[in-house]
Formats: C-alpha cells, sequence, structure tokens
C-alpha cells in the first residue's frame, strides 16, 4: 500500500496540522517578536512601524531582563519551589503506586482510579480547599497556634505563606508522579526481589540496590510531569501566597494584565518555555537511556 | 498459460532482501503451496499478490493482466488471514455481506448469497451470531466463506490452521481440500508446515531466503528433493556428504566420512573430487542382526551395505526410528514400521547390526 | 504471594485521606449553616438557594457550557485525524505541535494567544477563549484515540481493502466503529478540561466574558462566601457524572490490565 500513502496523509493530518500552527506555532512566534518591540504608552505593544515609518524593533526588554537580577532570582526561587515540590511528591507518591502496583490486578483499577479522582475536579475548587483548610478559624490553625501559645510562641498564619502554597502545590500535582511511578513499577519482576533476597540482601538493600534503579525512568517521567507545571504555575501563589510568595508565573501575569509591560512579560515567558523544553528534552533523552538499561 | 504468474519479483527491505528474483507459474484450479521456514519470504510474497505490498523488481500477472497498478481492493483476490480479521463489531452474516456491499451487489441479492456461502462451510444458520461467540474452527470457515463470497480468481490463505490444535486442523485439512476441488478456485496457499504441504498441495514451491529451492508435486519433492535444503526440510533425512570418488554416468560414488563408499543411481556430470551429497530417507534402509544363527540378513539388493551398532531409538507406536552408529562415528537413521509380520525381533540398544540399502534408494542431490 | 508491609498500607492510605479531605470538607461546608468557612454549626441548603438565584453564576455557568460544547466538538474532530494520522504515518512536525500545549506550563499558551488575538483585533470573548480551548484539546483526545488505535488488529483494515473496500470505506466502516469508544472519551476528556480550565481563560477571556471558574476565582479573591463550596460540589458532581459515562462506554480506557479483553 505504498502508492496510495502520501495522498490521504496530508487529508488526515492537514487539519489539525492547519489549526495548531495559527493557534499554536503563530502565536508563540508573535510572543518571540513581542518581545523586541517597545511597550506602548497605555500598555500592550506600540506598533511596528512608528509614524515616521521605521520598523520599531530592540533588545531593551531583554536587556532589562540581563541587566535586573530581581528577575533572575525569581526563577530561581521558583526552580526552588518546583523542586521541593517534586522531592516531596516523589515521598508521597512512591509508596501508593508501590501499593497499588503491588496489589491483585482486580483492585488496581479502582485504586488508580480513586488516584486520579480529584484530578478531574476543578483546579480552583482543590486550591480553595486549602484556603479553607489552613484558615484562621480553621481547626488545624487554632490548634497549632493553641500548641504555640502554650509554649509562649506567637501565633503563626498557615495560610500566605510560603507553607500553604508548597502544600497545595503537592496537593495538586501529586497523581501526575504516581501514575508513571505506577506504570513502571508494574512492569517490576518480583522473581528479582526474590533472588536478591535468597542473596541474602535486607529489606531495605533490596528496595535500595534493586527496585529503585529500576524505577528511575518512572521517576524520570514524573519529575517532568510535576517540575515543568509547577515552574509555571500562578494561581496557587495568587491565591494561597503571600506578598513574598511571588513566583515567576505571577510576574508575568502581572506583566501582561497590571503592569501591561507586554514585551517585558515577552522576555519572561521565553525564557520560562526556555528552561520547560530544556527540562522536558532532558527527561525525555534520561527517560529513553533508561529503558535501555532497564 | 498459467493463470497466476511471479515474473522475476524481487523485495527488499533495506540491506535485506525478502523476495529475491522469484519467478513462479500457477494454473487455474491449482492448490499451491508456498513453503519454507519463517523469515524465507513465504508471507511476503502472498502480501505483493494480495496487493498490500509492491515488489521492487518483477511483475505479477493475473489472467493476462499486470496487477502493478491495482490497489488491494481492486484486486479479484481474496485473502484468509491468519488471525481471521473477522470485523468484531458485525454479526457473521455481516462480514460474510461486507465484500458484497464493497462490490455494490443489489441488497436484496445479499441475503441469499450470504446464505449459499455459509452452506459452502457448513455454517448454516451461524449468521446472527459474532465473532466472539465462535469457535478457531469456525472463525476460520467464516473468514474463508467471507473470502469466497464474491468469487475471486484467486484464494489466499496465510497459515490458517497455524493456531488450531491437532486434531482440528487435521480436520479442516480434509476440508480444504474438498472445498478447493469443489469451488474450483485457484489456492495459494503458505505454510511452514511441511506434513500439511504435502497433503494438501498439488504442487509445492519449497523456498529458503527469498528463493524458490524446488517447484514440484509433493511426492517428487519427497522422493527426489534436488538440494540439501529442501531434503533436509520436508521429512527426516540421512545426509551423507563428502568427495566424489567415482562417477560412471549411470552411477555416483561418494565417500561419506565415517561410513565409507556411498553408491546412488544418478545421470550427473559431476567431476571426480568436487563435493557432493547423497540423501536418503531413513525408511528406506533396511537393518539386520549379524548373528551366526539370525538368517538371511540384508538381501542381495543393498549394493551399499555397512557394519555399526545401534545407538538408540524413539518408539513411536506405529514405527520405530534407530540410529545405527558406525565405528568410523557416522549416524544413521533407520525408520522401521513395527507391525511387518515375518519381521524377527525388535532391535535393542548395542546390537550389532548390518544395515544397508539398493543404489537407487539413495539421491543424489546437485548442492 | 507478595508481602504487604503494614507501614505501605499506612502510608498509602495517609495519601488518599489527603487526597479526598479537602474535596470532603468542601462537600460537607456548602451545607453548613455558617459564613466562616470554620467549624460545624447546622445543615442548610441556603446556599446552593443562593447560587441558584446568582444570576452572575448562572451565566458564567452556561457560557462554560457553552465553549466546553463547542470546543470539545472541534478538538474532537481535529483530535481523532490528529491520532490517526500519528498512528498511521511517520510524522514529525504533528507531534510535536499536538504535544506542546500539553507539555508546557498553561500560562505560555494563555499569554501567547492574548498576544495574537490583540495584534490581529480579535476582540477578546467565547470565540477566543473556545479557539484556546480547541488548541491545548486536541492532543488528549489524539493521545487517547491513538492509544486505542494501537490496540486494535491492524489486518482488520487490511482485510477490509482485500474485501474491496477503498481506504475510506475501510476507515469508515471498520476502523471508525471500532475506535469509536476512544473518540467519545476523548470528546468527554475534552468537555471537563473545557470546562474547568482556569489559567488559559484567565487570559483570553477579556474584560467582558466570565466563565465558571473565573467566576470562582474572583468570588475566592473578593468576597469568600459558602457559594464557592455550593458551586465546587455541582461542578465535581457534573465531573463525576461525566467520567463514570466515559468509563461505561469505553472500560478500556481506565483499565491497566494489558492482558483484559478490548471491548
Amino acid at each position: 500500500m505504498r502508492r496510495d500513502a502520501q495522498g490521504g496523509r496530508w487529508l488526515v493530518s492537514g487539519p489539525p496540522l492547519l489549526y495548531l500552527l495559527v493557534f499554536f506555532a503563530a502565536p508563540t512566534l508573535l510572543m518571540v517578536l513581542a518581545s523586541f518591540r517597545s511597550p506602548a504608552d497605555f500598555g500592550g505593544l506600540a506598533p511596528l512601524v512608528d509614524d515616521s515609518g521605521t520598523v520599531d524593533l530592540n533588545v531593551e526588554a531583554w536587556m532589562r531582563f540581563a541587566t535586573e537580577p530581581i528577575y533572575l532570582r525569581i526563577f530561581m526561587k521558583s526552580i526552588g519551589y518546583a523542586a521541593v515540590t517534586t522531592v516531596l511528591c516523589l515521598l508521597l507518591a512512591y509508596p501508593l503506586a508501590a501499593l497499588i502496583a503491588r496489589s491483585d490486578r482486580r483492585h488496581r483499577d479502582l485504586l488508580l482510579l480513586l488516584v486520579i479522582l480529584p484530578f478531574w475536579s476543578n483546579f480552583l475548587i482543590r486550591v480553595y480547599a486549602w484556603m479553607i483548610i489552613l484558615g484562621p478559624n480553621a481547626a488545624l490553625a487554632r490548634t497549632l497556634n493553641g500548641v504555640l501559645a502554650l509554649a509562649g510562641v506567637a501565633p503563626v498564619s498557615l495560610l500566605f505563606s510560603a507553607f500553604a502554597v508548597l502544600v497545595c502545590l503537592v496537593y495538586v500535582h501529586l497523581p501526575f508522579m504516581v501514575l508513571p511511578l505506577y506504570a513502571n513499577l508494574e512492569k517490576h519482576d518480583q522473581a528479582l526481589l526474590d533472588a536478591a533476597q535468597d542473596l541474602g540482601a535486607s529489606a531495605w538493600q533490596r528496595f535500595w540496590r534493586v527496585t529503585f534503579p529500576l524505577s528511575l525512568p518512572g521517576v524520570y517521567a514524573g519529575a517532568a510531569l510535576v517540575f515543568i507545571p509547577a515552574f509555571g504555575i500562578f494561581a496557587i501563589p495568587d491565591i494561597l501566597g503571600g506578598p513574598n510568595d511571588s513566583l515567576i508565573g505571577n510576574v508575568i501575569k502581572q506583566q501582561f494584565l497590571e503592569t501591561r509591560d507586554w514585551p517585558f512579560g515577552s522576555v519572561l515567558s521565553i525564557v520560562l518555555t526556555g528552561m520547560a523544553l530544556a527540562l522536558a528534552g532532558l527527561a525525555a533523552a534520561v527517560g529513553r537511556r533508561g529503558r535501555v538499561r532497564a | 498459460m498459467a493463470l497466476l504468474e511471479i515474473q522475476g519479483v524481487t523485495r527488499r527491505f533495506g540491506a535485506f532482501t525478502a523476495v529475491d528474483n522469484v519467478s513462479l507459474g500457477i494454473a487455474a484450479g491449482e492448490f499451491f503451496t508456498l513453503l519454507g521456514p519463517s523469515g524465507c519470504g513465504k508471507t511476503t510474497l502472498l502480501r505483493m499478490i494480495a496487493g498490500f505490498d509492491l515488489p521492487d523488481e518483477g511483475r505479477i500477472v493475473l489472467d493476462g493482466h499486470d496487477l502493478a497498478d491495482r490497489p488491494p481492493e481492486a484486486r479479484p483476490v481474496r485473502t484468509v488471514f491468519q488471525s481471521y480479521a473477522l470485523f468484531p463489531h458485525m454479526s457473521v452474516a455481516g462480514n460474510i455481506a461486507f465484500p458484497l456491499e464493497m462490490a455494490r451487489v443489489a441488497a436484496r441479492e445479499i441475503p441469499a448469497k450470504v446464505d449459499a456461502a455459509l452452506e459452502d462451510v457448513r455454517l448454516q444458520g451461524f449468521g446472527q451470531r459474532y465473532p466472539h461467540e465462535l469457535s478457531g474452527g469456525q472463525k476460520q470457515r467464516v473468514a474463508i466463506a467471507r473470502a469466497l463470497v464474491t468469487h475471486p480468481a484467486v484464494l489466499l490463505l496465510d497459515e490458517p490452521l497455524a493456531a488450531l490444535d491437532a486434531k482440528l486442523r487435521e480436520d479442516l485439512q480434509i476440508e480444504l481440500i474438498n472445498l478447493q476441488r469443489d469451488v474450483g478456485i485457484t489456492f495459494v496457499y503458505v505454510t511452514h508446515d511441511q506434513t500439511e504441504a504435502l497433503a494438501l498441495s498439488h504442487r509445492i514451491a519449497v523456498m529458503d531466503r527469498g528463493r524458490v529451492e524446488q517447484v514440484d508435486e509433493p511426492s517428487r519433492i519427497y522422493g527426489f528433493p534436488r538440494t540439501r535444503f529442501v531434503a533436509d526440510f520436508i521429512g527426516h533425512c540421512n545426509l551423507f556428504t563428502g568427495p566424489v570418488t567415482a562417477n560412471d554416468g549411470s552411477v555416483v560414488t561418494v565417500a561419506a566420512p565415517g561410513l565409507g563408499p556411498v553408491r546412488a543411481a544418478a545421470a550427473s556430470a559431476v567431476a571426480v573430487g568436487a563435493q557432493a551429497t547423497i540423501a536418503l530417507r531413513p525408511e528406506k534402509t533396511r537393518l539386520a542382526i549379524v548373528a551366526p544363527d539370525a538368517g538371511a540378513g540384508l538381501d542381495a539388493a543393498a549394493t551399499n551395505r555397512y557394519a555399526g551398532t545401534i545407538h538408540d531409538f524413539l518408539y513411536m507406536g506405529d514405527v520405530t526410528v534407530y540410529r545405527v552408529v558406525t565405528p568410523g562415528g557416522a549416524r544413521v537413521e533407520a525408520l522401521l514400521a513395527n507391525s511387518t509380520s515375518g519381521r524377527a525381533k525388535f532391535f535393542e540398544v548395542g546390537d550389532a547390526v548390518e544395515f544397508g540399502w539398493p543404489a537407487d534408494a539413495g539421491h543424489f542431490l546437485d548442492s | 504471594m507478595r508481602r504487604r508491609s503494614p507501614w505501605l498500607w499506612a502510608v498509602a492510605l495517609l495519601a488518599y485521606a489527603f487526597l479526598y479531605l479537602p474535596l470532603v470538607i468542601v462537600v460537607v461546608y456548602s451545607f453548613n449553616d455558617s459564613r466562616l468557612n470554620a467549624e460545624w454549626v447546622g445543615f442548610t441548603l441556603d446556599w446552593y438557594r443562593r447560587l441558584a438565584a446568582n444570576d452572575e453564576m448562572l451565566a458564567a455557568a452556561g457560557n462554560s457550557l457553552l465553549i466546553a460544547l463547542v470546543a470539545s466538538a472541534a478538538a474532537t474532530v481535529l483530535g481523532t485525524m490528529a491520532g490517526f494520522a500519528m498512528h498511521r504515518y511517520r510524522l514529525r512536525l504533528l507531534p510535536v505541535l499536538v504535544l506542546c500545549p500539553i507539555a508546557i506550563p498553561e500560562i505560555l499558551m494563555g499569554v501567547s494567544l492574548l498576544i495574537f488575538f490583540v495584534l490581529l483585533n480579535v476582540t477578546l470573548g467565547l470565540l477566543s477563549v473556545a479557539i484556546a480551548h480547541v488548541a491545548f484539546c486536541i492532543g488528549f483526545v489524539a493521545i487517547v484515540v491513538r492509544a486505542r488505535l494501537a490496540g486494535m488488529d491492524e489486518s482488520l483494515t487490511e482485510a477490509a481493502r482485500d474485501c474491496g473496500a477503498t481506504p475510506a470505506q475501510a476507515f469508515r466502516r471498520v476502523t471508525l466503529p471500532l475506535i469509536m469508544p476512544g473518540v467519545i472519551a476523548g470528546a468527554l476528556m475534552a468537555f471537563t478540561m473545557s470546562i474547568d480550565d482556569f489559567v488559559i481563560t484567565f487570559f483570553t477571556a477579556g474584560a467582558g466574558t466570565v466563565t465558571l471558574p473565573l467566576q470562582i476565582y474572583s468570588m475566592i479573591k473578593i468576597a469568600v462566601t459558602p457559594e464557592v463550596n455550593a458551586v465546587s460540589t455541582l461542578l465535581m458532581l457534573l465531573t463525576l457524572a461525566l467520567i463514570v459515562v466515559a468509563a461505561k462506554v469505553s472500560p478500556s480506557l481506565f483499565r491497566t490490565d494489558p492482558e483484559a479483553s478490548p471491548r
């Protein structure tokens, strides 16, 4: 069927390709272009060709990013938050994924579904839920502050803090760590662990020397699925964070909708995209190597 | 004039040549089998006849028409797939009606044709069942019915019995032979099972590594294999390879290591000193005990005679295969029926025996 | 016999509790007779009543529904085509374009589409949001359809061609019916993602258009009342219903056992 393969190919792949070129690739390119333009007086973008007829392209926005260290610091802070989120998700997801992988075949579907189900509820609802739990009048805060008062320590606010942001980040991204880990652990051969035990390995050694190395591809996949979205998040710090908890997502939102310095916002977005794609590429490359080895 | 002609067809996948310059002529009404081990190119060749692949070189000509420009749906060729490929979302009747619908047969004529097809494969009344409700043998019959309902010129069968158990396979083999005879359509059958090929076919093409080694009737393929590969692939065979020591134009003598001179009747021009092989079917070997009171031993016709010991044997119910070892270390297989009257006794391991065969029992091979 | 250590069970249970407790609290407090989401006072349906009378909320819900219907329909058609093309042909550009929107942080798509619409002088509103939703929903549908195609017996399409069907007929009569459960599941997924979307909608909706998530967001930021709990509970019920339907239509969507029959 070699000859007729070519004709149908464009008919089928054409429409989605066209749609995504127009509404995904083109906007991205426009954003790159925007980073070289000047902001208009009342926000947005100044005209590309100004009154005297010359094309107005400059690298001012980029220079600003390069010369004001605060923005790089915010990127680093976002990376930090994303990294902590990833590690915490890993610690919580690993036992869960391991348990599901070792369960009876019949139960696995249900157990996995129970992990995915909260993901299907609205994202904002999940953030709002933590507003309730960590609220100053809720049981948790009151008990904690009561204990602290006994110890003579001033009350702390759980809400609008880095703690709240992190808890919610972990909460929202946990399913994304469980699924790839599960997919990997499910394929592990129990016989390997039995052999290791037969050779004298303790439970911890069996985990650390056999299970964990074999699960690394799943770990990397899960880490990518958690880190990259967490890196660009803005709603969670916006709702649950304090004034010091702004991440790069918040700054970008601010630039576009409040300060309205669109060229600069574009610069920040491009840097964010670049870092995200680099990490995604790294995860894919490591994942491919891992598959060959394991 | 052959109905289906394959002329110099070659198909390559990168550096690997799957089909290498194959030419075959298949007559109308013939049950023709492509036989060979996996990877020999038989399925690739079948797919090219069906139209799912195109040859890199050569032509496939059906009834005088070159099929090159025709996609699968335009060829008067139908395939029975190894996995049956029944459409799971259609009933049996729906499956069989499908080619009729594609051929734009009038809707009111279709039910009658479907019923007739079901009768042909002895599945009357199964029309409303669904594929997942059928057994393997029933699925295979529906697949055949679907393939035959539009009366194609050629029916291609890709190892259709491979997934069935032995007893069912035997029953269906007989059904296939009868069906082909009744329907009169040319069958091109692909299999790796040589006993199946020998049983079903009018002619067999034995293939190895993309090439056709021999095309012949089953009895000639079995009795007169032309190459080492064919001799070894079909049934069991003793192969004696060594330099030619004599050739008088009617009998060739080969010095087999560990055995001695082996004579075979052959009209060959092979030179003395060249390497050659003589093939001998185990059932043509005769055994006799060597003992003073054992009687006449081998008869005079056995011009090839050697001495040896029984090394081991395999009792198979109707026959026993004995493996004899000579003092020189050569091993020869002999197959003897267990119920021949007048036979002295079964042989035991360690028995000293004389074995041999007449010159025309062995078969001289070109390569 | 796999030994399951009690320690493993304990952590796993903790994880499940962690996952569900927040949602349970939201639901419970939607019936709480108190303005503060602090402690249980008494049962009431008051918040639901207020919700029903809240015109802004109803309008927002209507917008969300409309956008989701349009976006999921378009995304399903385009996503099915993409999934089929990715399975059948060896493509390089399409897989990247289809999967990128899912791989990168949402804010990037939101921002770039904002620039795009503004530069093209397109008024921000329901249409711009719908266009944006289609762009990221295509990927989900494509993945589901491609997986369904991968699980399908290849020889079935060949058999159809062998029986005299043109490629188009083979697709319509054999392939499409067999992947239909996957297509429907993909459509439901796209619908759910569209209704729930916040970030991309936030940037592409403009001043006058409000969807349900945007309405919830402004309520959270400005004046938190348990009406938010009530609408959240209703949304969760809707999503749950959609998932149940998706599972019924295509049980293999949620199946993890590769040896189970593909029906």
